[in-house]
Protein backbone atom coordinates (compact mmCIF):
# COMPACT_ATOMS: atom_id res chain seq x y z
CA UNK A 1 0.00 0.00 0.00
CA UNK A 2 2.71 2.40 1.12
CA UNK A 3 4.28 2.07 -2.88
CA UNK A 4 1.39 1.86 -4.86
CA UNK A 5 0.37 5.76 -3.18
CA UNK A 6 4.11 6.60 -3.01
CA UNK A 7 3.34 5.97 -7.17
CA UNK A 8 0.09 7.17 -7.66
CA UNK A 9 1.59 10.70 -5.35
CA UNK A 10 4.64 10.71 -8.22
CA UNK A 11 2.33 11.04 -10.77
CA UNK A 12 0.27 14.42 -9.05
CA UNK A 13 -0.68 15.27 -5.93
CA UNK A 14 -3.66 14.28 -4.58
CA UNK A 15 -6.54 14.11 -1.25
CA UNK A 16 -7.17 10.70 0.20
CA UNK A 17 -10.36 9.79 -1.72
CA UNK A 18 -8.84 10.45 -4.95
CA UNK A 19 -6.03 7.90 -4.05
CA UNK A 20 -8.44 5.41 -3.62
CA UNK A 21 -10.65 6.12 -6.76
CA UNK A 22 -7.65 5.59 -8.84
CA UNK A 23 -6.36 2.60 -7.43
CA UNK A 24 -10.00 1.30 -8.15
CA UNK A 25 -9.80 2.27 -11.31
CA UNK A 26 -7.01 0.67 -12.29
CA UNK A 27 -6.94 -2.52 -10.88
CA UNK A 28 -10.66 -2.66 -10.94
CA UNK A 29 -12.24 -5.97 -9.28
CA UNK A 30 -9.23 -8.07 -9.58
CA UNK A 31 -7.72 -5.83 -6.59
CA UNK A 32 -9.02 -6.09 -3.07
CA UNK A 33 -10.79 -2.41 -2.81
CA UNK A 34 -8.63 -0.26 -0.27
CA UNK A 35 -10.47 1.08 3.07
CA UNK A 36 -10.49 4.70 3.10
CA UNK A 37 -9.19 4.67 6.73
CA UNK A 38 -6.08 2.21 6.03
CA UNK A 39 -5.18 5.43 3.18
CA UNK A 40 -5.64 7.74 5.76
CA UNK A 41 -3.16 5.54 8.34
CA UNK A 42 -0.94 5.12 5.39
CA UNK A 43 -0.74 8.66 4.41
CA UNK A 44 0.19 9.66 8.01
CA UNK A 45 2.97 7.30 8.11
CA UNK A 46 4.53 8.60 4.81
CA UNK A 47 4.04 12.26 6.38
CA UNK A 48 5.89 11.13 9.61
CA UNK A 49 8.53 9.17 7.32
CA UNK A 50 9.21 12.50 5.53
CA UNK A 51 7.50 10.82 2.21
CA UNK A 52 5.07 13.18 1.38
CA UNK A 53 3.98 16.43 2.81
CA UNK A 54 0.35 17.60 3.12
CA UNK A 55 -1.52 21.24 2.52
CA UNK A 56 -4.95 22.22 3.82
CA UNK A 57 -6.98 23.17 0.96
CA UNK A 58 -9.90 25.71 2.07
CA UNK A 59 -13.77 24.34 0.75
CA UNK A 60 -16.69 26.44 1.43
CA UNK A 61 -19.09 25.17 3.48
CA UNK A 62 -17.08 21.94 4.80
CA UNK A 63 -13.88 21.30 6.50
CA UNK A 64 -10.12 21.98 5.01
CA UNK A 65 -9.41 19.13 2.49
CA UNK A 66 -5.80 18.05 2.85
CA UNK A 67 -4.16 17.67 -0.44
CA UNK A 68 -0.68 15.18 -0.47
CA UNK A 69 2.28 15.37 -2.61
CA UNK A 70 5.52 13.76 -2.57
CA UNK A 71 9.15 14.96 -1.42
CA UNK A 72 12.62 14.62 -2.57
CA UNK A 73 12.93 11.42 0.02
CA UNK A 74 9.54 9.82 -1.02
CA UNK A 75 10.72 9.61 -4.73
CA UNK A 76 14.16 8.50 -3.56
CA UNK A 77 11.93 5.42 -1.65
CA UNK A 78 9.95 4.86 -4.64
CA UNK A 79 12.90 4.35 -6.92
CA UNK A 80 14.43 1.98 -4.37
CA UNK A 81 11.43 -0.09 -4.30
CA UNK A 82 11.02 0.39 -8.51
CA UNK A 83 14.78 -0.94 -9.18
CA UNK A 84 14.81 -3.76 -5.81
CA UNK A 85 14.45 -7.09 -7.71
CA UNK A 86 10.64 -8.60 -6.48
CA UNK A 87 10.07 -11.65 -4.32
CA UNK A 88 8.96 -14.41 -6.41
CA UNK A 89 5.75 -16.04 -4.85
CA UNK A 90 6.86 -17.81 -1.84
CA UNK A 91 6.77 -21.90 -1.80
CA UNK A 92 3.62 -22.76 -0.39
CA UNK A 93 5.31 -24.20 2.50
CA UNK A 94 2.53 -24.28 5.17
CA UNK A 95 0.88 -26.67 2.99
CA UNK A 96 3.97 -28.32 2.95
CA UNK A 97 4.67 -28.51 6.10
CA UNK A 98 1.54 -30.29 6.88
CA UNK A 99 2.14 -33.38 3.92
CA UNK A 100 5.27 -34.05 5.98
CA UNK A 101 4.80 -33.78 9.01
CA UNK A 102 0.78 -34.90 9.39
CA UNK A 103 0.95 -38.47 8.29
CA UNK A 104 3.53 -39.02 11.09
CA UNK A 105 1.27 -38.17 13.63
CA UNK A 106 -1.54 -40.30 12.40
CA UNK A 107 -4.09 -37.40 11.80
CA UNK A 108 -4.08 -37.62 8.17
CA UNK A 109 -2.58 -39.65 5.31
CA UNK A 110 -0.89 -37.68 2.65
CA UNK A 111 -3.37 -38.72 -0.13
CA UNK A 112 -5.86 -37.46 1.71
CA UNK A 113 -4.23 -34.17 2.01
CA UNK A 114 -3.22 -34.16 -1.13
CA UNK A 115 -7.00 -34.34 -3.10
CA UNK A 116 -8.33 -32.05 -0.30
CA UNK A 117 -5.58 -29.29 -1.16
CA UNK A 118 -6.36 -29.96 -5.44
CA UNK A 119 -10.25 -29.20 -4.70
CA UNK A 120 -9.53 -26.46 -3.07
CA UNK A 121 -7.04 -24.97 -5.79
CA UNK A 122 -9.41 -26.46 -8.49
CA UNK A 123 -12.31 -24.42 -6.69
CA UNK A 124 -9.92 -21.02 -6.19
CA UNK A 125 -9.85 -21.59 -10.34
CA UNK A 126 -13.47 -21.49 -10.69
CA UNK A 127 -13.74 -18.21 -8.72
CA UNK A 128 -11.32 -16.47 -10.57
CA UNK A 129 -12.79 -17.70 -14.21
CA UNK A 130 -16.58 -16.36 -12.37
CA UNK A 131 -14.42 -13.27 -11.73
CA UNK A 132 -12.94 -12.99 -15.28
CA UNK A 133 -15.97 -13.34 -16.46
CA UNK A 134 -17.30 -10.38 -14.41
CA UNK A 135 -14.70 -8.30 -15.26
CA UNK A 136 -14.54 -5.39 -18.04
CA UNK A 137 -13.22 -6.78 -20.89
CA UNK A 138 -11.43 -3.58 -21.48
CA UNK A 139 -9.56 -3.93 -17.74
CA UNK A 140 -6.39 -5.89 -19.25
CA UNK A 141 -4.84 -4.46 -15.74
CA UNK A 142 -7.24 -6.48 -14.05
CA UNK A 143 -7.43 -9.59 -16.38
CA UNK A 144 -3.58 -9.89 -16.73
CA UNK A 145 -3.72 -10.54 -12.52
CA UNK A 146 -6.47 -13.02 -12.69
CA UNK A 147 -4.45 -14.33 -15.56
CA UNK A 148 -1.28 -14.84 -13.12
CA UNK A 149 -3.35 -15.80 -10.36
CA UNK A 150 -4.71 -18.57 -12.64
CA UNK A 151 -1.17 -19.15 -13.38
CA UNK A 152 0.45 -19.61 -9.71
CA UNK A 153 -2.59 -22.19 -9.15
CA UNK A 154 -1.30 -24.15 -12.10
CA UNK A 155 2.20 -24.28 -11.05
CA UNK A 156 0.48 -25.24 -7.28
CA UNK A 157 -1.58 -28.24 -9.04
CA UNK A 158 1.55 -29.50 -11.10
CA UNK A 159 3.00 -29.40 -7.78
CA UNK A 160 0.58 -31.51 -6.12
CA UNK A 161 1.15 -33.90 -8.45
CA UNK A 162 4.97 -34.39 -8.54
CA UNK A 163 4.43 -34.85 -4.77
CA UNK A 164 1.79 -37.42 -5.01
CA UNK A 165 4.22 -39.33 -6.76
CA UNK A 166 7.19 -39.07 -4.79
CA UNK A 167 5.76 -39.07 -1.56
CA UNK A 168 5.14 -42.51 -0.04
CA UNK B 1 -37.61 -44.27 -13.65
CA UNK B 2 -34.01 -43.33 -13.63
CA UNK B 3 -31.94 -42.95 -16.10
CA UNK B 4 -29.10 -44.87 -16.95
CA UNK B 5 -25.56 -43.24 -16.85
CA UNK B 6 -24.07 -42.10 -19.93
CA UNK B 7 -21.10 -43.87 -19.77
CA UNK B 8 -19.52 -46.54 -17.08
CA UNK B 9 -16.74 -48.62 -16.20
CA UNK B 10 -16.70 -52.04 -14.46
CA UNK B 11 -13.66 -53.49 -12.67
CA UNK B 12 -11.94 -51.79 -16.06
CA UNK B 13 -8.36 -53.05 -16.80
CA UNK B 14 -6.13 -52.38 -19.63
CA UNK B 15 -2.90 -54.51 -19.73
CA UNK B 16 -0.21 -53.32 -22.28
CA UNK B 17 3.00 -55.72 -23.85
CA UNK B 18 6.32 -54.42 -23.33
CA UNK B 19 8.17 -55.06 -26.14
CA UNK B 20 10.32 -57.52 -24.15
CA UNK B 21 6.69 -59.49 -23.43
CA UNK B 22 6.60 -57.94 -19.89
CA UNK B 23 2.57 -57.27 -18.90
CA UNK B 24 2.11 -53.39 -18.23
CA UNK B 25 -0.79 -52.49 -16.56
CA UNK B 26 -2.18 -49.03 -17.22
CA UNK B 27 -5.68 -49.28 -15.86
CA UNK B 28 -6.13 -51.34 -12.69
CA UNK B 29 -10.09 -52.59 -11.95
CA UNK B 30 -11.21 -48.78 -12.28
CA UNK B 31 -15.30 -48.24 -11.52
CA UNK B 32 -16.95 -45.33 -12.91
CA UNK B 33 -20.53 -43.89 -13.87
CA UNK B 34 -20.90 -40.38 -15.57
CA UNK B 35 -24.27 -39.23 -15.36
CA UNK B 36 -26.29 -37.06 -18.08
CA UNK B 37 -25.17 -33.85 -17.88
CA UNK B 38 -21.88 -34.48 -15.96
CA UNK B 39 -18.15 -32.57 -16.97
CA UNK B 40 -15.72 -34.63 -15.52
CA UNK B 41 -12.36 -33.99 -15.64
CA UNK B 42 -9.57 -36.81 -15.15
CA UNK B 43 -6.41 -36.03 -14.26
CA UNK B 44 -3.14 -37.74 -12.71
CA UNK B 45 0.72 -37.82 -13.80
CA UNK B 46 2.03 -38.78 -17.22
CA UNK B 47 1.56 -42.46 -16.88
CA UNK B 48 -1.41 -42.37 -14.37
CA UNK B 49 -3.85 -43.94 -17.05
CA UNK B 50 -6.20 -41.03 -17.69
CA UNK B 51 -5.63 -41.24 -21.89
CA UNK B 52 -6.13 -45.00 -21.78
CA UNK B 53 -8.72 -45.19 -19.91
CA UNK B 54 -10.84 -42.01 -22.36
CA UNK B 55 -9.76 -44.64 -25.22
CA UNK B 56 -11.29 -47.31 -23.66
CA UNK B 57 -14.14 -45.57 -22.72
CA UNK B 58 -14.45 -44.64 -26.31
CA UNK B 59 -13.81 -47.92 -28.04
CA UNK B 60 -10.48 -46.57 -29.63
CA UNK B 61 -8.83 -49.18 -27.84
CA UNK B 62 -9.90 -52.51 -25.70
CA UNK B 63 -10.33 -53.71 -22.62
CA UNK B 64 -8.07 -56.24 -20.94
CA UNK B 65 -11.05 -57.09 -18.51
CA UNK B 66 -14.33 -55.74 -16.79
CA UNK B 67 -17.14 -54.01 -18.35
CA UNK B 68 -18.15 -50.61 -20.55
CA UNK B 69 -21.50 -49.96 -20.40
CA UNK B 70 -22.74 -46.79 -23.06
CA UNK B 71 -26.07 -45.45 -22.56
CA UNK B 72 -27.26 -48.24 -20.44
CA UNK B 73 -25.90 -50.86 -22.87
CA UNK B 74 -22.94 -53.52 -22.60
CA UNK B 75 -20.18 -52.22 -25.15
CA UNK B 76 -17.53 -53.94 -24.56
CA UNK B 77 -19.15 -57.38 -26.01
CA UNK B 78 -19.41 -56.03 -28.99
CA UNK B 79 -17.38 -57.22 -32.27
CA UNK B 80 -14.99 -54.03 -34.15
CA UNK B 81 -17.69 -52.65 -36.28
CA UNK B 82 -20.67 -52.57 -33.89
CA UNK B 83 -18.45 -50.80 -31.55
CA UNK B 84 -17.81 -48.82 -34.42
CA UNK B 85 -21.50 -47.79 -35.16
CA UNK B 86 -21.83 -47.00 -31.61
CA UNK B 87 -19.10 -44.79 -31.47
CA UNK B 88 -20.30 -43.12 -34.63
CA UNK B 89 -23.46 -42.76 -32.82
CA UNK B 90 -22.84 -41.53 -29.57
CA UNK B 91 -19.69 -40.43 -28.94
CA UNK B 92 -17.31 -36.90 -29.90
CA UNK B 93 -13.78 -37.24 -29.69
CA UNK B 94 -11.63 -34.30 -29.02
CA UNK B 95 -7.61 -34.76 -28.98
CA UNK B 96 -4.64 -32.61 -28.39
CA UNK B 97 -3.28 -33.04 -31.72
CA UNK B 98 -6.52 -32.24 -33.64
CA UNK B 99 -6.55 -34.75 -36.42
CA UNK B 100 -8.38 -32.87 -39.01
CA UNK B 101 -8.32 -34.32 -42.28
CA UNK B 102 -6.35 -31.90 -44.30
CA UNK B 103 -7.38 -32.40 -47.94
CA UNK B 104 -11.02 -31.52 -47.03
CA UNK B 105 -11.99 -27.84 -46.79
CA UNK B 106 -13.31 -27.42 -42.25
CA UNK B 107 -17.00 -27.63 -43.58
CA UNK B 108 -16.34 -31.25 -44.86
CA UNK B 109 -14.25 -31.85 -41.78
CA UNK B 110 -17.36 -30.85 -39.86
CA UNK B 111 -19.93 -32.81 -42.00
CA UNK B 112 -18.55 -36.10 -42.55
CA UNK B 113 -18.91 -37.64 -38.97
CA UNK B 114 -23.00 -36.63 -39.15
CA UNK B 115 -22.63 -38.20 -42.89
CA UNK B 116 -21.82 -40.99 -41.56
CA UNK B 117 -23.77 -41.58 -39.13
CA UNK B 118 -26.24 -41.72 -41.67
CA UNK B 119 -28.02 -37.92 -41.71
CA UNK B 120 -28.85 -36.64 -44.69
CA UNK B 121 -26.95 -34.56 -46.58
CA UNK B 122 -29.31 -30.97 -46.12
CA UNK B 123 -29.34 -32.07 -42.29
CA UNK B 124 -25.68 -32.66 -42.01
CA UNK B 125 -24.97 -28.73 -44.01
CA UNK B 126 -27.04 -27.00 -41.04
CA UNK B 127 -26.02 -28.97 -38.45
CA UNK B 128 -22.25 -27.72 -39.59
CA UNK B 129 -23.61 -24.24 -40.11
CA UNK B 130 -25.01 -24.01 -37.29
CA UNK B 131 -22.10 -25.36 -35.15
CA UNK B 132 -19.57 -23.07 -37.29
CA UNK B 133 -21.57 -20.41 -36.42
CA UNK B 134 -21.51 -20.91 -32.44
CA UNK B 135 -17.71 -21.13 -33.35
CA UNK B 136 -16.70 -18.06 -34.93
CA UNK B 137 -15.74 -20.10 -38.39
CA UNK B 138 -18.32 -19.38 -40.55
CA UNK B 139 -15.95 -17.73 -42.77
CA UNK B 140 -13.31 -20.03 -42.72
CA UNK B 141 -16.11 -22.99 -44.18
CA UNK B 142 -14.14 -22.85 -47.47
CA UNK B 143 -10.47 -22.94 -45.80
CA UNK B 144 -8.33 -26.04 -45.29
CA UNK B 145 -7.15 -26.98 -42.05
CA UNK B 146 -3.58 -25.64 -42.76
CA UNK B 147 -4.66 -22.29 -43.07
CA UNK B 148 -6.44 -22.24 -39.73
CA UNK B 149 -4.28 -21.15 -36.89
CA UNK B 150 -3.84 -23.80 -34.04
CA UNK B 151 -6.86 -22.89 -31.85
CA UNK B 152 -9.10 -22.05 -35.18
CA UNK B 153 -8.17 -26.22 -36.10
CA UNK B 154 -8.93 -27.38 -32.21
CA UNK B 155 -12.48 -25.65 -32.68
CA UNK B 156 -12.87 -27.26 -35.63
CA UNK B 157 -12.21 -30.34 -34.00
CA UNK B 158 -14.56 -29.70 -31.52
CA UNK B 159 -17.29 -28.84 -34.08
CA UNK B 160 -16.70 -31.78 -35.42
CA UNK B 161 -17.36 -33.97 -32.31
CA UNK B 162 -20.35 -32.02 -31.84
CA UNK B 163 -21.60 -32.83 -35.40
CA UNK B 164 -23.78 -35.84 -34.04
CA UNK B 165 -24.79 -34.34 -31.06
CA UNK B 166 -23.32 -36.78 -29.02
CA UNK B 167 -24.30 -38.47 -25.78
CA UNK B 168 -20.86 -38.17 -25.00
CA UNK B 169 -18.04 -35.87 -25.43
CA UNK B 170 -14.81 -37.55 -24.63
CA UNK B 171 -11.68 -35.21 -24.61
CA UNK B 172 -7.94 -35.98 -24.59
CA UNK B 173 -5.94 -32.91 -23.50
CA UNK B 174 -7.78 -30.61 -26.03
CA UNK B 175 -5.85 -27.82 -24.60
CA UNK B 176 -2.65 -29.08 -24.49
CA UNK B 177 -1.30 -27.61 -27.76
CA UNK B 178 -2.64 -24.32 -27.41
CA UNK B 179 -1.77 -20.67 -26.24
CA UNK B 180 -3.67 -19.16 -23.41
CA UNK B 181 -5.80 -17.07 -25.79
CA UNK B 182 -6.82 -20.49 -27.99
CA UNK B 183 -7.07 -22.26 -24.76
CA UNK B 184 -9.71 -19.54 -23.79
CA UNK B 185 -11.66 -19.77 -26.97
CA UNK B 186 -12.04 -23.66 -26.13
CA UNK B 187 -12.99 -23.35 -22.42
CA UNK B 188 -15.81 -20.74 -23.99
CA UNK B 189 -17.25 -23.58 -26.05
CA UNK B 190 -16.36 -26.33 -23.46
CA UNK B 191 -18.41 -23.96 -20.88
CA UNK B 192 -21.36 -23.09 -23.46
CA UNK B 193 -22.13 -27.07 -24.54
CA UNK B 194 -21.94 -27.91 -21.08
CA UNK B 195 -24.28 -25.20 -20.09
CA UNK B 196 -26.35 -26.86 -22.91
CA UNK B 197 -26.39 -29.95 -21.02
CA UNK B 198 -23.77 -31.98 -22.81
CA UNK B 199 -21.86 -34.97 -21.35
CA UNK B 200 -18.45 -34.39 -21.08
CA UNK B 201 -15.02 -36.63 -19.77
CA UNK B 202 -12.28 -35.08 -20.20
CA UNK B 203 -8.54 -35.70 -19.71
CA UNK B 204 -6.40 -32.47 -18.47
CA UNK B 205 -3.37 -30.55 -17.17
CA UNK B 206 -4.80 -27.95 -17.38
CA UNK B 207 -6.50 -26.07 -13.94
CA UNK B 208 -8.48 -23.55 -16.11
CA UNK B 209 -10.33 -26.54 -18.07
CA UNK B 210 -10.54 -28.92 -14.85
CA UNK B 211 -12.33 -25.71 -13.03
CA UNK B 212 -14.58 -25.88 -15.29
CA UNK B 213 -15.75 -29.22 -14.53
CA UNK B 214 -18.26 -30.73 -11.83
CA UNK B 215 -16.29 -33.51 -11.01
CA UNK B 216 -12.42 -34.29 -10.61
CA UNK B 217 -11.06 -38.05 -11.07
CA UNK B 218 -7.51 -38.34 -10.07
CA UNK B 219 -5.78 -41.27 -11.68
CA UNK B 220 -2.44 -42.68 -10.03
CA UNK B 221 -0.67 -45.87 -11.35
CA UNK B 222 -3.90 -47.01 -13.22
CA UNK B 223 -6.23 -46.40 -10.36
CA UNK B 224 -8.51 -43.89 -9.54
CA UNK B 225 -7.11 -42.43 -6.32
CA UNK B 226 -9.81 -39.55 -5.40
CA UNK B 227 -12.94 -38.61 -7.25
CA UNK B 228 -15.63 -35.28 -6.34
CA UNK B 229 -17.00 -32.66 -6.91
CA UNK B 230 -14.83 -29.61 -7.74
CA UNK B 231 -16.11 -26.90 -4.77
CA UNK B 232 -17.46 -23.43 -5.27
CA UNK B 233 -16.04 -21.29 -2.11
CA UNK B 234 -18.06 -17.77 -2.81
CA UNK B 235 -15.61 -15.65 -0.88
CA UNK B 236 -18.13 -12.56 -0.96
CA UNK B 237 -21.55 -13.18 -2.99
CA UNK B 238 -21.56 -10.53 -6.07
CA UNK B 239 -18.76 -9.02 -4.79
CA UNK B 240 -15.32 -8.41 -6.15
CA UNK B 241 -14.60 -12.15 -5.87
CA UNK B 242 -11.41 -10.79 -6.65
CA UNK B 243 -9.20 -10.20 -3.52
CA UNK B 244 -6.88 -12.03 -6.11
CA UNK B 245 -4.12 -10.40 -4.24
CA UNK B 246 -5.63 -12.41 -1.46
CA UNK B 247 -6.21 -15.49 -2.77
CA UNK B 248 -2.06 -15.34 -2.93
CA UNK B 249 -1.64 -13.60 0.30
Amino acid sequence: MRQSLLALLAKEPAHGYELKQALEAIFGSAYPSPNIGQIYVTLGRLEKDGYVRSVGVEQSNRPNKKVYYITAAGREALLTWVEEPTEGPRVRDEFFMKLVLAPMTGLSDRMALINRQRRHYLGLIRDLDELAERTDPGNRVALLLIEGAMLHLQADLDWLERCQEELP
Amino acid sequence: MTTAPVVRAVNLVKIYQSGRGLPVPAVRGVDLAVEPGEFVAIMGPSGSGKSTLVHLLGGLDTRTSGEIWLDGKRADTLSESGWAVLRRQKIGFVFQFFNLVSNMTVADNVELPALLGGASPRHARERREYLLGELGLTDRAAAAPAQLSGGEQQRVALARALANQPRLLLADEPTGNLDSRNTRDVLKLLSRVHRQGQTIVLVTHDARVAGLADRVVCLLDGEIVDDGAVTTRRRRPGGTAGDVVELRG
